[in-house]
């Protein structure tokens, strides 16, 4: 199963944006949320995302990541760049929306797709319509 | 005796006086910010050095990469904005060539402040005149490779280089944003100075006030 890790500049957001997309796919899926700086301030901390990455790694066959904003980014990528190469082999960054993104990625992955699957669909969250006329 | 050298005392006191510099200029970097981004860079950057300080003053340091590396881990998990892992990659990148070294002259210095460029325009993917803090590590790092191939000193060399960085930070003024939360603004953006760019300045300051002795 592939988890997803939700990071955002708020702890609130990231949890909230997990809790959204759980009630989705139910208890088999894997979606965790990290947010915030070390303080717990508005912010993102590497350490926090790396920590998150080791514990869903050790669970999940691979991890598709959803930042939110430039710097939460950043530090997914340098959270990564701590991670041994068989690890990092088994995360991807997903550059999407982060709530649909999250959304449509749970759904994908507790149908058991593969990490690149998961990733492609998070990102396909970009032509999702709200309105139409 | 002081051979103008960066050895592990200097890195420390360098990393001392960037906090100094930092918590001095937190009012102004956080209305810099404020311009043009989310008004968290004084406060975030005076968290991170505090930390760093913190971490470097409680360890005992045989070599100056490990100075840096540990500055760099301590950033990226405490600046909590983009600067955190950009300055964190920078000065990873720069500890690798500054492994094992007791002490560095101006040509190693400037190969590592090399690599710490590389490392944040290689996460970043930010260019030259993007208006972000490789406006000015950029014309820096050129400045110190030039120094140490004209056979200059450290001191001079980032004496020059510490005149090209406040050059570049000041050329971000008219730039639009290209990266960042600044980019956002589009047009808007012009007219600001880069907090980024400032901060980089203010790093290599310190750098240069801590060979003072």
């Amino acid at each position: 199963m592939i988890g997803i890790l939700v990071v955002c500049h708020s702890f609130k957001a990231s949890s909230g944006i997990a809790e959204i997309a759980l009630q989705m796919a139910g208890e088999k899926a894997r979606v965790v949320g990290v947010g915030g700086n070390e303080e717990g301030g508005i912010g993102t901390s590497t350490g926090k995302i790396y920590e998150a990455l080791l514990d869903l790694l050790d669970e999940c066959d691979g991890i598709v990541i959803l930042p939110d904003l430039g710097s939460a980014v950043l530090s997914a990528k340098a959270a990564l760049d701590f991670l041994e190469e068989e690890q990092k082999s088994r995360v991807l960054i997903a550059d999407a929306p982060v709530l649909e993104g999250a959304v449509m990625a749970v759904v994908e992955a507790s149908t058991g797709s593969s990490l690149e699957k998961v990733k492609q669909v998070a990102e396909e969250a970009h032509s999702l319509k709200k309105l139409r006329v | 005796m002081d051979n103008g050298k960066l050895d592990v005392t200097k890195a420390i006191e360098a990393v001392k006086r960037i906090k100094d510099i930092v918590d001095a200029n937190k009012e102004y970097l956080t209305e810099l910010d404020s311009a043009i981004g989310d008004a968290d860079h004084g406060i975030n950057m005076s968290r991170g050095f505090a930390k760093a300080l913190e971490k470097v003053k409680s360890n005992e340091y045989n070599d100056i990469g490990s100075v840096f590396k540990d500055v760099a881990i301590t950033l990226m998990s405490t600046v909590g904005g983009a600067a955190g892992p950009l300055y964190g990659t920078f000065f990873m990148k720069a500890s690798m060539k500054l492994a094992a070294q007791k002490e560095a002259d101006l040509s190693l210095l400037a190969q590592a402040f090399r690599e710490g460029l590389q490392g944040v325009v290689a996460l970043g993917k930010a260019q030259l005149s993007d208006k972000t803090m490789v406006d000015a590590l950029t014309p820096a790092v050129e400045a110190l490779e030039s120094a140490a191939k004209d056979g200059l000193t450290l001191k001079q060399g980032l004496e020059k280089a510490l005149a090209m960085a406040e050059k570049g930070m000041k050329d971000t003024i008219p730039m639009v944003a290209r990266k960042g939360r600044a980019s956002y603004l589009g047009e808007r953006s012009a007219g600001h100075q880069d907090p980024g760019a400032t901060s980089s300045y203010l790093i290599l300051k310190a750098f240069y006030d801590a060979l003072e002795g």
